[in-house]
C-alpha cells in the first residue's frame, strides 16, 4: 500500500484504521480527475446537493468536524455564525500551512487535491457562500500546481462553476498564492492578504471574519483538512464519521511528525483515541526514536507549541487533554528531539524563526520577540549569564502576562499548567516566539546554565576582562 | 460624560424619565461614569478624567490596536482580561481598570520595549520636550531599561520630500503618519516595509511623500521620527511661545497655534476644530510663515520721487496720501477714487477701509475681489457651513480643485466620500483632487456648464440622488479664463431645480468673505473689480488704492490689469511687499502681516475666528485699520477706532450679519462664531451668448496650482520651489494634434496675444481643452485671457 513518491513521508502505512482523507494517496495519480471519479470523487458532493443546504449543514454539525487548523473549533458551529441576510458571503480556504514542523496539508492538496474542492464545494452548499477563494502558501509550487490543474479539470467537468451538476447552486474557486509570510496563516491577516493589502492581522473583535471579513462582508475561514473531510461524511454520514475517535473528537486527524524518529511523516490517526506514544513508537507510525536513542522532548503540536516531556507519552491525541496538561494540539504536528539534543540551541531555533516572522505590528512581538532572540543568542554562544536567564523570563513575560502553560515533570517535581496563556498582541506570533524558550527553560534549565559564561576573577576596571566560556 | 446622580424626584406627578439610549454604565478605576455609547474605552476613559497612555491612538483615524501601549485590563463579566482600549467601545456594565498592577506591568512593558531601540538622542531631538515617548516614559514606563544589546540602525535622517526628513532609528512603528497619508490624505505614499524587527515606515522607490498635507504627519508623529525642513533644530519646544490663531493662507479658516521664540515665528501647529479642520493643516497654510520675516519685508513707507521710491516717515506719508485723495477727488469726484483688496487682512482692516471708502472719502468703486471671485449677490444666497455640507447626502461641487485653492475642505469633504456620509456629484472642465472619490463627475466643455447640469439633473440616478435630502453646493470659479457668468447660470440652472439647496462659496483669499460682508464691496451704483479695472484702463480713476492688492498677479485678465495700472493716475498701495503693482504706487505704506497684527478672520461658510498677534511687526509698519484711520482723521473724520477690539465691536453692533460676534462671545467660542447670512444684492441669471469652439482650437482652462509665484509662497523658501512652473496641458490624445513633441515650447495664441510654453500632456485635462496653471513661472496665461468675454479659445501651434 505504501507509495514512494517521497520519502520524508509515507504518510499511510495504513494497517486495518480507516482512512478518511488519505485513501487516494496510495495511487500514484492520485491527483488527477480520473482517479478521483474511480474512487467515489464528487459522490460526496452528489450527495451533498441532493439535500437540503440546512439538512447538509446540520449533518456536519452532528458530526462535529473539529477545526484541523490549530485552534480546534467546529466548523458547523463556525458555519452557523455568519449573519444571514449579508450578500455576499465568501469561503476562504486557508493553505498557507507554515508552522513549522507542519506539512499536512501540503500534502493533501499536492496528493488529492479533487478532495479538497469537492469539501469547498460541500461547505459553500451547506453554509450559503456565495464564492471560495484558495489561498494556498507561496512557497508550495508542487501544491499550487496540482490544485491548478485540478480546478481546470473540475471546471471542465462542470463541478465547479454555474449550476453545479445540474443544480442551481453555482460557485467560483479562486486560486491565490501568498508570498511568504508566516503570519498570513492567521486568519485576519490572511484575509487582508487575499485583500492585498500587508499581510498584518486584524484585532478580533471588530474583525471576526464570520461578521467582517473578506472585503468586508462575512467570511468563513476554513482549514484544507477541515474541508478535505467534508467529501467521506457526505458520503458516510455523521452516525460513521462520530464511530471514529473519540466523543469530543471524532473522526482522523493529519499528524505531521520530524525530528529524531526512525520514520518521520504525515500520518492519518485515528482522533481522540491514538497516543504519543502510539505514535511515535509504533510500528503502524514512527517506529521508535532514531538509533534507539532516548527521547528527550517533544513537541506536540507545532512550532509554537509547549514542549512535552516523556512523561506525557500516553496522553491521546485530543486538544483538550493537550490543553490540560499545559500545551496545545495546534496544527497537528509532532516535533521530536532525542537525547543528543542542545536544548538552548533548538529554543534559539524556533525563537529565530518567529521573531523573524513578526509582522511588526505589535510593539511586544516586534521588539520582545528579537530581545529574546539576542539574548538567547548569546547564551547559545557561551556569554550569557545567570542574569540573562531570569532576563528571557521576564521579557516573556511582557508578551504573555501571567502564568505561562508548561507540562508537568516527576523530575522536576513540578505540575502542568493548562494552556491557554495571556498576551498584549494581537495574534499569537508573539506568544510563539516566547514559548519555545519558556519550555525549554522551565524543563531543562540545567542546560542553559551550563552554558553560561564562568569568569576566572572578578573584572577590574581598566584590565581586559578575560570571560572563559565553559 | 458625568458621573451618575441619583434621582431624587420620584413623585408620581414627575414625568417618566426616558433613559438616554445612548448611555451606557461603566466603571473606570472603580468610579461610575456614563460613557456614549460606541465610545472606544480610551476616549470613554478620557472624557472621564482618566488617561490612558497611548502612541498609535488618534481621535481622527481608525484605531489599529498596534503599538499596544493602552493595554488595560477589561472586565466583561467574564473575569478582567488585557485588552487594547483603543480597539474596544464601551459595554453596560464594563469594569475598566488602567492603575491595576496587571495594567501597569503591561504599560511598563511596552514603553520598555518602545524604548529598547530608540535613540536616546533626545538632547538634539526636535521633538524633545513634546515627545508623547518622553512624556509617557515618565507617567508610565519602568524608569530603567534592562535592554543590553545593540540597538537597530539606519541612515539618519532621510528625505521623504521636499519638507519631511524620517529618522527611521526614532520611529516607533505606531502607523500614524501612515495612516493619515492613506486614511485622511488619500495620498497613500509612505508604507511599512520588511517585517519583524526591520519594519521600517518609507516611501515607494523614487516616490517622494509630496503630499499636500505631509506636515500633518509630522506633528501627529508621538516621536521625533519625522521632522519638517522649515523647523528642524530651530528651536526647543520649551522656548517656545505660542498663541491660538486662524490660518489666513486660503478662506477655510483652519485653526493653528502660531508658535514663536525670541520674537520669530518658527512653527505653525494645527489645532482640532471640530466644524472646520480636525486638526489637519496643508502644508502651504503650515509653512507659510517663513515669508513673514523675510528680507524684503517692507519696513517704512515709501513715496515715489524723480529717483523712484524713497523711505519716509508715517507722517510724510500719510499727508502724501491725503493730498493724493484730495487732489483725486477735486479732479473726478468722490467716485473717481476706488479701492480694492481687503481679502488679505481681517476683518477689522476691512471695515475701516470700506468706512474710509463709503462714509469719508465717499466712493462706491469699492471691491475686495479681483475679476476672479463671484458676484456678491450669491454670498447672500441659503448657506451651509462645512460641518453641514460633510453631512449632506449630496454634495454637488460647481467649483475649482478644491484640493488645490481650499486643501483643508477638500479633506473634510473627501472624508464625507470615503466613510459614505456624501455622494459627491462633480461638475468640473478638468479632472480635479476629489474626481476620484466622485459619486458622479460631469465634464463640460468652459461656458456650457449650465446646460451640464440641466442635462445632469435630468437622468433618473442624479435626480433620484438630489431628491434623498439635504442637497449643499460648493460654487467658486474652476476657470479663470472663462467670466464668472457661466457658473452663475449653472448655479442659477441648480437652484432653480433644487430650491431647498443651500450653497457654500468656494473663494479662495483669506478673508475674502469678510472683507465682502463688513463692506469691502460696491456701493450703491458702484464699479465691482471688473468695473473698476475697466475704468482705470480708461482714464477715469484718479486715485487707485490698492490695500494689499497686487492686481498684476492676481487678476486673470493681465492686459486689463496692465493698463488699469498705467490707467490709473494715482496710486495708493498698502502692502507687507514691493511686488508688480505696489512698485507703481505713488505711496506705499508698510502693512503688518499675518500674526503680526490680532483681529478677527470669516472663512467661507461665514464663521468669525480670532487671529493673534505673536510677533512684533516688522520695521514700522501698521496694521491696515491704523492706516485707514489715520487717513480718515487727516480727512476730517475720527473713525473713532483705537484699538482692534474697537472695531471688532463696531462690526458686532453696525453690519448685518454680524451681531453675534462680540469681542466677548469671540472670547467664549474657540470655534467661532458664525454669522447669519444677509442678503447684499440679487443674483442677476446671465444671459450667455455662446460662439461655437472653432474645432481647430482648444478651449481654455486656467486655475490655480496650491503653489504658485504669489507672494507668501515666492518668499517661502522650503515651498518656493514645490511651484511646479508654467506649461500648456492637454489630453494625451490631443497630443497629436499640436504636432509638438511633449516638453517642446509651443505658442498659445488667441486674437489678442501670443504666449509661448512647454507643453505636456495630461489626461485630467479634457480633450479639446487646454489647461494653464495660473500665476506660475514661464509666460503668463492671463495674457489670453479677455475679461469681456465669456470663454477663451486658443490655438496650440508648435514653433
Amino acid at each position: 500500500m505504501t507509495s514512494t513518491t517521497y520519502a520524508h513521508a509515507p504518510g499511510f502505512v495504513a494497517g486495518d484504521r480507516p482512512q478518511i482523507v488519505t485513501s487516494r494517496f496510495e495511487y500514484d495519480d492520485s491527483y488527477t480527475l480520473e482517479r478521483a471519479l474511480a474512487t467515489d470523487g464528487y459522490a460526496g458532493l452528489r450527495a451533498a446537493l441532493g439535500r437540503s443546504a440546512t439538512d447538509v449543514h446540520d449533518e456536519v454539525k452532528t458530526a462535529t468536524v473539529l477545526g484541523r487548523g490549530g485552534a480546534g473549533f467546529p466548523a458547523g458551529t463556525k458555519w452557523g455564525l455568519t449573519p444571514q441576510a449579508v450578500w455576499p458571503r465568501y469561503l476562504v480556504v486557508n493553505g498557507d500551512e507554515s508552522e513549522p514542523g507542519t506539512y499536512k496539508d501540503r500534502l493533501l492538496m499536492e496528493r488529492d487535491p479533487h478532495q479538497l474542492i469537492e469539501g469547498c464545494l460541500i461547505a459553500c452548499y451547506a453554509a450559503g457562500l456565495s464564492q471560495c477563494f484558495l489561498y494556498i502558501r507561496g512557497e508550495m509550487a508542487l501544491a499550487q500546481e496540482r490544485v491548478a490543474a485540478a480546478l481546470n479539470e473540475a471546471y471542465a467537468a462542470g463541478y465547479v462553476g454555474s449550476n453545479i451538476l445540474g443544480s442551481e447552486f453555482s460557485v467560483d474557486i479562486v486560486l491565490h498564492w501568498g508570498a511568504g509570510a508566516y503570519v498570513v496563516g492567521e486568519e485576519t491577516a490572511l484575509i487582508e492578504s487575499l485583500e492585498g493589502n500587508r499581510g498584518m492581522p486584524r484585532l478580533k473583535p471588530p474583525f471576526f471574519p464570520a461578521a467582517i471579513g473578506l472585503y468586508g462582508k462575512p467570511t468563513i475561514v476554513n482549514n484544507v483538512e477541515t474541508l478535505a473531510n467534508l467529501p467521506w461524511l457526505m458520503r458516510n454520514g455523521a452516525a460513521a464519521y462520530t464511530a471514529i475517535g473519540s466523543a469530543t473528537s471524532p473522526g482522523t486527524r493529519m499528524v505531521a511528525v520530524s525530528g529524531h524518529v526512525k520514520r518521520p511523516g504525515v500520518y492519518e490517526i485515528i482522533n481522540g483515541t491514538t497516543t504519543f506514544r502510539d505514535l511515535l513508537y509504533s510500528d503502524e507510525f514512527c517506529g521508535g526514536i532514531r538509533d534507539d536513542n532516548e527521547l528527550k522532548a517533544f513537541v506536540p503540536g507545532g512550532g509554537s507549541a509547549p514542549w512535552f516531556l516523556p512523561d506525557q507519552l500516553d496522553i491521546p491525541f485530543e486538544g483538550r487533554v493537550i490543553g490540560a496538561a499545559g500545551s496545545m494540539a495546534g496544527s497537528g504536528a509532532v516535533m521530536v528531539m532525542d537525547h543528543t539534543t542542545d536544548i538552548p540551541m533548538a529554543a534559539l531555533t524556533l525563537t529565530r524563526f518567529y521573531a523573524h516572522e513578526s509582522c511588526g505590528k505589535c510593539t511586544p512581538c516586534r521588539e520582545g520577540g528579537t530581545w529574546l532572540m539576542r539574548i538567547l543568542d548569546r547564551v547559545v554562544a557561551g556569554q550569557g549569564t545567570q542574569r540573562d536567564l531570569d532576563q528571557l523570563l521576564e521579557v516573556g513575560a511582557t508578551i504573555c502576562p501571567g502564568d505561562f502553560p508548561h507540562a508537568s515533570s516527576e523530575r522536576l517535581g513540578i505540575a502542568a499548567v493548562p494552556f491557554p496563556y495571556k498576551m498584549t498582541t494581537i495574534c499569537f506570533v508573539g506568544p510563539s516566539a516566547y514559548t519555545p524558550v519558556h519550555s525549554a527553560l522551565t524543563l531543562f534549565r540545567d542546560e542553559f546554565e551550563a552554558k553560561l559564561v564562568r569568569r576566572t576573577f572578578i573584572p577590574v576596571t581598566g584590565i581586559p576582562v578575560t570571560a572563559v566560556a565553559q | 460624560m458625568t458621573t451618575t446622580e441619583s434621582n431624587d424626584v420620584s413623585s408620581d406627578d414627575s414625568p417618566a424619565v426616558i433613559p438616554d439610549p445612548n448611555a451606557v454604565s461603566v466603571i473606570i478605576n472603580g468610579k461610575q461614569f456614563i460613557a456614549r455609547q460606541g465610545d472606544l474605552i480610551i476616549k470613554a476613559a478620557e472624557d472621564a478624567g482618566v488617561y490612558i497612555p497611548r502612541f498609535c491612538y488618534h481621535e481622527r483615524m481608525s484605531p489599529v490596536g498596534m503599538c499596544r501601549m493602552c493595554l488595560v485590563e477589561v472586565d466583561t463579566g467574564r473575569g478582567p482580561a488585557l485588552m487594547p482600549s483603543c480597539m474596544f467601545p464601551v459595554a453596560p456594565g464594563m469594569v475598566v481598570d488602567t492603575e491595576s498592577p496587571v495594567s501597569k506591568a503591561a504599560q511598563e512593558g511596552v514603553i520598555e520595549l518602545l524604548l529598547a531601540n530608540h535613540p536616546l538622542d533626545c538632547p538634539v531631538c526636535d521633538k524633545g520636550g513634546e515627545c508623547p515617548l518622553q512624556d509617557q516614559s515618565f507617567s508610565h514606563g519602568p524608569g530603567e531599561s534592562r535592554y543590553v544589546e545593540e540597538k537597530r540602525h539606519y541612515e539618519k535622517p532621510i528625505p521623504i520630500s521636499e519638507l519631511v526628513f524620517l529618522d527611521r532609528e526614532r520611529c516607533i512603528l505606531c502607523d500614524r503618519c501612515t495612516r493619515f497619508a492613506d486614511e485622511v490624505a488619500g495620498d497613500a505614499l509612505i508604507h511599512f516595509t520588511s517585517r519583524g524587527n526591520t519594519t521600517q515606515v518609507i516611501t515607494f522607490p523614487d516616490e517622494p511623500f509630496s503630499s499636500y498635507f505631509s506636515g500633518n504627519t509630522v506633528q501627529i508623529c508621538p516621536v521625533g521620527a519625522l521632522t519638517a525642513k522649515p523647523y528642524r533644530f530651530k528651536a526647543r519646544p520649551w522656548d517656545l511661545e505660542e498663541a491660538e490663531s486662524t490660518c489666513t493662507s486660503c478662506a477655510v479658516g483652519c485653526r493653528i497655534a502660531v508658535q514663536s521664540s525670541r520674537d520669530e515665528l518658527l512653527r505653525y501647529q494645527g489645532v482640532d476644530s471640530d466644524p472646520v479642520n480636525w486638526g489637519w493643516l496643508c502644508d502651504k497654510g503650515r509653512f507659510g510663515f517663513e515669508g513673514i520675516k523675510h528680507d524684503d519685508r517692507l519696513t517704512t513707507p515709501l513715496v515715489r520721487t524723480a529717483q523712484g521710491h524713497e523711505a519716509t516717515s508715517w507722517n510724510a506719508a500719510s499727508a502724501a496720501a491725503v493730498q493724493l485723495i484730495t487732489d483725486a477727488i477735486a479732479a473726478g469726484g468722490a467716485s473717481s477714487v476706488a479701492v480694492l483688496g481687503g481679502a488679505r487682512g481681517n476683518n477689522e482692516d476691512a471695515f475701516a477701509w470700506a468706512r474710509l471708502a463709503h462714509d469719508v472719502i465717499g466712493t462706491p468703486n469699492v471691491s475686495a475681489q479681483f475679476a476672479d471671485g463671484l458676484p456678491v449677490g450669491v454670498l447672500g444666497m441659503p448657506r451651509a457651513t462645512i460641518d453641514e455640507t460633510a453631512a449632506a447626502p449630496t454634495v454637488i461641487l460647481l467649483a475649482p480643485d478644491l484640493k488645490e485653492e481650499l486643501p483643508v475642505l477638500y479633506l473634510r469633504l473627501r472624508d464625507a466620500a470615503v466613510k459614505h456620509r456624501s455622494r459627491v456629484i462633480e461638475f468640473a472642465p478638468k479632472a480635479s483632487g476629489l474626481t476620484r472619490y466622485a459619486w458622479r463627475t460631469v465634464f463640460y466643455e468652459p461656458g456650457t456648464q449650465a446646460e451640464a447640469v440641466r442635462a445632469a439633473l435630468a437622468t433618473t440616478d442624479i435626480a433620484a440622488q438630489v431628491a434623498m435630502g439635504d442637497v449643499v453646493i460648493v460654487v467658486g470659479r474652476a476657470n479663470l479664463a472663462e467670466s464668472s457668468a457661466p457658473t452663475v447660470a449653472a448655479l442659477h440652472a441648480l437652484v432653480a431645480a433644487l430650491p431647498n439647496a443651500r450653497v457654500l462659496p468656494a473663494l479662495r483669499r483669506g478673508n475674502v468673505m469678510g472683507a465682502i460682508s463688513v463692506g469691502m464691496r460696491p456701493g450703491k451704483g458702484g464699479l465691482d473689480s471688473r468695473g473698476i479695472l475697466n475704468a482705470a484702463a480708461d482714464g477715469k480713476i484718479e486715485c487707485l488704492i490698492l490695500v494689499g492688492a497686487d492686481p498684476l498677479a492676481d487678476v486673470p485678465d493681465g492686459d486689463l490689469a496692465r493698463r488699469a495700472m498705467a490707467g490709473a493716475r494715482r496710486i495708493i498701495a498698502v502692502d507687507t511687499f514691493i511686488n508688480a503693482s505696489s512698485a507703481l504706487a505713488d505711496v506705499v505704506f508698510p502693512a503688518a502681516a499675518y500674526a503680526e497684527k490680532s483681529g478677527t478672520t470669516t472663512n467661507i461658510e461665514g464663521r468669525v475666528t480670532t487671529l493673534a498677534q505673536k510677533v512684533t511687526v516688522t520695521g514700522t509698519s501698521r496694521p491696515d485699520w491704523m492706516v485707514a484711520g489715520d487717513l480718515a482723521l487727516r480727512l476730517g473724520t475720527d473713525l473713532g477706532f483705537r484699538s482692534v477690539d474697537d472695531i471688532t465691536a463696531s462690526i458686532a453692533a453696525t453690519v448685518d450679519g454680524f451681531e453675534d460676534v462680540t469681542p466677548l462671545a469671540l472670547a467664549h467660542a474657540p470655534n467661532g462664531v458664525l454669522t447669519s447670512v444677509v442678503v447684499m444684492e440679487p443674483v442677476v441669471t446671465p444671459s450667455i451668448v455662446l460662439a461655437e469652439r472653432n474645432s481647430y482650437d482648444f478651449r481654455l482652462v486656467v486655475s490655480r496650482k496650491l503653489y504658485d509665484q504669489a507672494i507668501g509662497t515666492s518668499t517661502s523658501p522650503s515651498l518656493s520651489p514645490l511651484a511646479p512652473g508654467g506649461a500648456v496641458f492637454v489630453h494625451s490624445l490631443d497630443v497629436a494634434r499640436v504636432g509638438s513633441a511633449i516638453g517642446a515650447s509651443v505658442k498659445v495664441s488667441t486674437p489678442k496675444a501670443t504666449i509661448v510654453l512647454p507643453l505636456a500632456a495630461d489626461d485630467s485635462v479634457q480633450r479639446g481643452t487646454a489647461w494653464i496653471p495660473f500665476n506660475q513661472s514661464g509666460a503668463n496665461p492671463g495674457d489670453l485671457i479677455d475679461a469681456a468675454a465669456i470663454v477663451t479659445d486658443v490655438r496650440i501651434e508648435s514653433i
